[in-house]
């Protein structure tokens, strides 16, 4: 406790350059070890699954010639893009201690009503024919505005965000439904699909896109204050009041972010598919994928716990998997078992590497 | 200016209402630079509504807080740089690091971008500033208690802070680490800071602080140097009229106690007496009640190594060391609630089995658990739900209970701990501090128990409400010929003990067999020094 504090700075230093996980053989051993050794598991429970990630692509490319080629590779990510965006935006709202069921939906939604004021009758839209650049705008305030409702009424309204967000997913999703009639939109201006469609080169605009989201909300939550109050917020409600943060505007604006990510994922699905079908989002259930994504990543259900590379690995991890058994051409039957029987072990996997705090 | 300090803080004719219950009525208090006031007062008399509005958390119906004479800006959130509190319940997050939590919402950086390693840094130089040894880029979840609280005080001395409110501090630390408090303390006092030091523990208040106030009711019934008081005179301004005899082995027999007691049944304590030999249950029979051997246990943090006990009916043996000398892990072991590595909890002549808490309840192993937040008690069931949680099989017809039978059940053990509620219906969450623990105790007692765990039983209750309680386990443990396991690291509590055993570093380092004892001498025991008679 009085010792000088020349020690107290010397091993730290060290690790702040961030070499290795091997303790430095230091004359200062005892709190150069703990503190590098700490450094190392944190850094293991961030890349927990890099690994399993190893793995699959080996065995992908034994069992299928086809598996590492560049078209398919491009193919996953082009997949994983829209799926991967709803992720971010899932585990930023999991971050805080909460949870959207309804990012399925708005999924949905918010592409569906941009289709439907740019697309002619003939094509199932309304006949607005809406600059397809407003109806991106559009999509995008769609998105906020389901953000700032959810928001609204979990945190100021004290609602359960469970139920509120359950609630607004079917509701969403009937209004998708009901403004088509159970159309699927289609026949739109490139612009509106370029996200889901184009490709710099060999690589899908949308992979570019989401790889960016990925990096950009990372730096954000590592650097950012409001990236450390998300955390603050999740780990320890009172204790982050208590520090003078503006706790509700951190979660609601994180309930809006969540959702207008999830309105771009939508984007980029209506784009790779060149249409929007009813069942975008909620009719095809991938709120049950985009949890288990950021669930196998390290993202806790309890709030305050994970980060973007664990998210990024989880939506990868996932899109492989599929994509082989795609290939492999499982029996069509039995794909969702297998899929689901892949996530139970992914998630076992990662608590048993990451340890404790993970894939809880 | 000159002819008296400025208080650094200074609360002026403080009211606070909830609904129709006034929590403080007309509270003037200062705080002088340099100065430590000890703040005490029972369970509901005002302390944490004060200390709320002292940090800024509410504002007050009536009444200033002035800083270094002036009035406290109407924006609280700008009071964090002149008064800091460090709560009772941990305010850290246990998911970041050291230097975030000491920064959280203030951390140091360009366009609200965080500069974590000028935040590690000014981290560190505080750490280092007043001695502290903790690792500034640890998680908070890896830090031991009282590390945690370090980093509270850091936040508070790193935003400048030069008014401290330390609210319970010692409650969840052990004895090294308090003496480790005081030491920091009465640093932070030489240089200049003001302390608002809140506690149960009275000798604390005289150990650290300069002068004293006391609330009750919400008032500030006295406020002076502790130069002039004495312990019996805090306890006097705490509890009104009646005095309370500070500890129920202090005084054999009955005590004159004034019939006007707020709780007619508080008149029964200190009529029991734990003086040894007055039930002396060894003397009329050899048998044992509870026969530990050999329990031995390596985990994290604690560890037994072969620890063997006997315990007699009627015997009420207390377990003392310091956190991690394995005292509140082997009450553990004994109530089912832990397994042991090897070793065996013989009750009577049955074998529990290991770590089984349902099997030592059967066999008659009432248990009152450490944490009890944690373990104590459903805050949302009733009071005699919870009572009768550990009986219901006895009260149950074809698995159906009615609530009737419940508070018939509850009735006379809640009656008998003075609990204070609004009725047995009551969810538990709404009761007080003191008045869920003693739901705890009545839960233990309900099942008639050959013997009762009791696991640091008065924490966080006040001084009046401790003698209650450890006054009723007393009984219980002399009614019945129970006996009671009582595992603390209170020394107050152990006074009604007939035996003390001390455990070190996991094994029985000695063992106290005449009360009163000697609280020098336990102390330096749990610290391994000195042999005992």
């Amino acid at each position: 406790m009085s010792e000088p504090e020349g020690r107290a700075t010397a091993p730290g230093r060290t690790q702040e350059r961030g070499t290795s996980d091997e303790a430095l053989p230091d004359l200062t051993g005892r709190q150069a070890g703990s503190r590098t050794s700490a450094a190392a598991i944190s850094w293991i429970r961030e890349a927990a699954l890099v690994p399993v990630l190893v793995v699959v692509l080996v065995v992908g490319a034994i069992l299928n010639s086809h598996f590492l080629t560049v078209s398919n590779i491009t193919g996953i990510g082009e997949q994983a893009s829209s799926l991967g965006v709803v992720v971010v935006g899932e585990s930023l709202i999991l971050l805080i201690g909460g949870m959207d069921l309804s990012l399925e939906s708005t999924y949905g939604l918010a592409p569906m009503i941009a289709a439907w004021l740019i697309v002619p009758v003939a094509s199932f839209g309304s006949g607005t024919m809406l600059n397809p650049y407003l109806g991106i705008l559009l999509l995008l305030a769609v998105g906020a505005v389901v953000g700032l409702v959810n928001g609204l009424l979990i945190i100021k309204g004290r609602l359960n965000g469970f139920i509120v967000t359950l609630g607004m997913t079917i509701l969403l999703a009937g209004i998708q439904n009901g403004i088509v009639k159970g159309q699927a939109p289609f026949n739109w201006p490139p612009a509106f699909g370029w996200l889901g469609s184009a490709n710099v080169g060999v690589v899908p605009v949308s992979f570019i896109v989401a790889a960016v989201i990925f990096v950009i909300t990372g730096l954000f939550l590592r650097y950012h204050r409001l990236g450390r109050a998300i955390y603050a917020v999740g780990g320890n409600l009172s204790a982050a009041r208590a520090a003078g943060l503006k706790v509700d505007r951190v979660r609601i604006g994180v309930y809006i972010a969540g959702s207008v990510l999830a309105a771009i994922g939508g984007l980029m699905e209506a784009g790779r598919v060149s249409s929007v079908a009813p069942t975008q989002g909620y009719g095809e259930g991938i709120i049950f994928t985009v949890f288990a994504a950021a669930v196998i990543g390290g993202v806790s259900l309890r709030g305050g716990r994970g980060n973007m590379v664990g998210a990024a690995s989880g939506v990868i991890l996932l899109g492989l998997v599929q994509n082989l058994l795609d290939l492999e051409n499982a029996p069509n039957y039995w794909i969702e078992a297998i899929e689901g029987g892949v996530i139970l072990f992914a998630l076992i996997l990662a608590r048993v590497i990451g340890g404790e705090a993970t894939a809880e | 200016m000159t002819e008296a300090i400025i208080p650094a803080v200074e609360a002026a004719g403080i009211h606070k209402r909830f609904g129709s219950t006034y929590a403080l009525r007309g509270v003037d208090l200062s705080l002088l630079p340099g100065h430590c006031l000890g703040l005490v007062g029972r369970n509901g008399a005002g302390k944490s509504t004060l200390v709320s509005i002292l940090s800024g958390i509410l504002s007050p119906d009536a009444g200033q807080v002035r800083f270094d004479g002036q009035p406290a800006p109407s924006d609280t959130t700008g009071w964090s740089g002149r008064i800091a509190t460090v709560f009772q319940h941990s305010m850290v997050v246990p998911t970041l690091t050291v230097a975030e939590n000491v920064f959280l919402g203030s951390q140091p950086g360009r366009a609200g971008f965080v500069d974590w390693r000028a935040m590690r840094a000014r981290t560190r130089s505080v750490l280092a500033e007043w001695g502290f040894d903790v690792n500034a880029s640890a998680p908070c979840s890896s830090l031991t208690v009282e590390q945690r609280q370090i980093v509270e005080i850091v936040r508070a001395l790193a935003a400048g802070a030069r008014c401290l409110l330390l609210d319970e501090p010692t409650a969840a630390l052990e004895r090294g680490a308090v003496q480790r408090l005081f030491e920091r303390i009465r640093q932070l006092c030489q240089s200049g800071v003001a302390v608002l030091y809140i506690s149960h523990h009275l000798e604390e208040v005289f150990e650290i602080c300069t002068e004293a106030a006391v609330l009750r009711d919400g008032e500030l019934v006295l406020s002076a140097p502790l130069a002039g008081l004495s312990k019996d005179d805090l306890v006097a301004a705490m509890v009104g009229q009646i005095h309370y005899p500070e500890r129920p082995s202090a005084t054999p027999g009955p005590a004159p106690v004034s019939p006007s007691a707020a709780t007619p049944q508080a008149a029964a304590v200190p009529a029991v007496p734990s003086v040894p030999g007055a039930l002396d249950a060894p003397a009329a029979s050899h048998a044992v009640a509870l026969t530990v051997s050999g329990i031995t246990l390596d985990a994290p943090g604690t560890s037994l190594r072969g620890v063997s006990l006997v315990v007699r009916p009627g015997e009420r043996v207390g377990v003392t060391g310091l956190r991690g000398s394995g005292a509140t892990t082997l009450a553990r072991i004994v109530a089912g609630a832990v397994a042991p590595d090897a070793g065996t909890v013989l009750l009577g002549d049955r074998v529990l089995r290991p770590g089984n808490r349902a099997d030592a309840l059967r066999a008659g192993v009432g248990y009152i658990p450490e944490d009890r937040q944690a373990d104590g008690f459903v805050p949302l069931l009733s009071v005699a739900e919870n009572i009768t949680m550990a009986v219901v099989d006895r009260l149950a017809r074809f698995g159906f209970v009615s609530p009737r039978r419940r508070e018939t059940r509850a009735a006379p053990l809640a009656r008998r701990l003075s609990l204070v509620s609004a009725g047995l219906s009551q969810p538990v969450g709404e009761l007080s501090g003191g008045n869920q623990q003693k739901v705890t105790v009545a839960r233990a007692l309900a099942r008639d128990p050959k013997l009762i765990v009791a696991i640091t039983p008065t924490r966080g209750v006040d001084v009046a409400s401790k003698e209650l309680l450890l006054g009723e386990l007393d009984r219980a443990a002399s009614a019945a010929g129970a006996s009671l396991l009582l595992a603390t690291d209170e020394l107050d509590d152990l006074a009604i003990c007939d035996r003390v055993v001390v455990l070190v570093r996991g094994e029985i380092f000695t063992e106290f067999t005449d009360p009163p004892f000697d609280r020098e001498r336990l102390i330096a025991a749990t610290e391994g020094m000195g042999a005992a008679a």
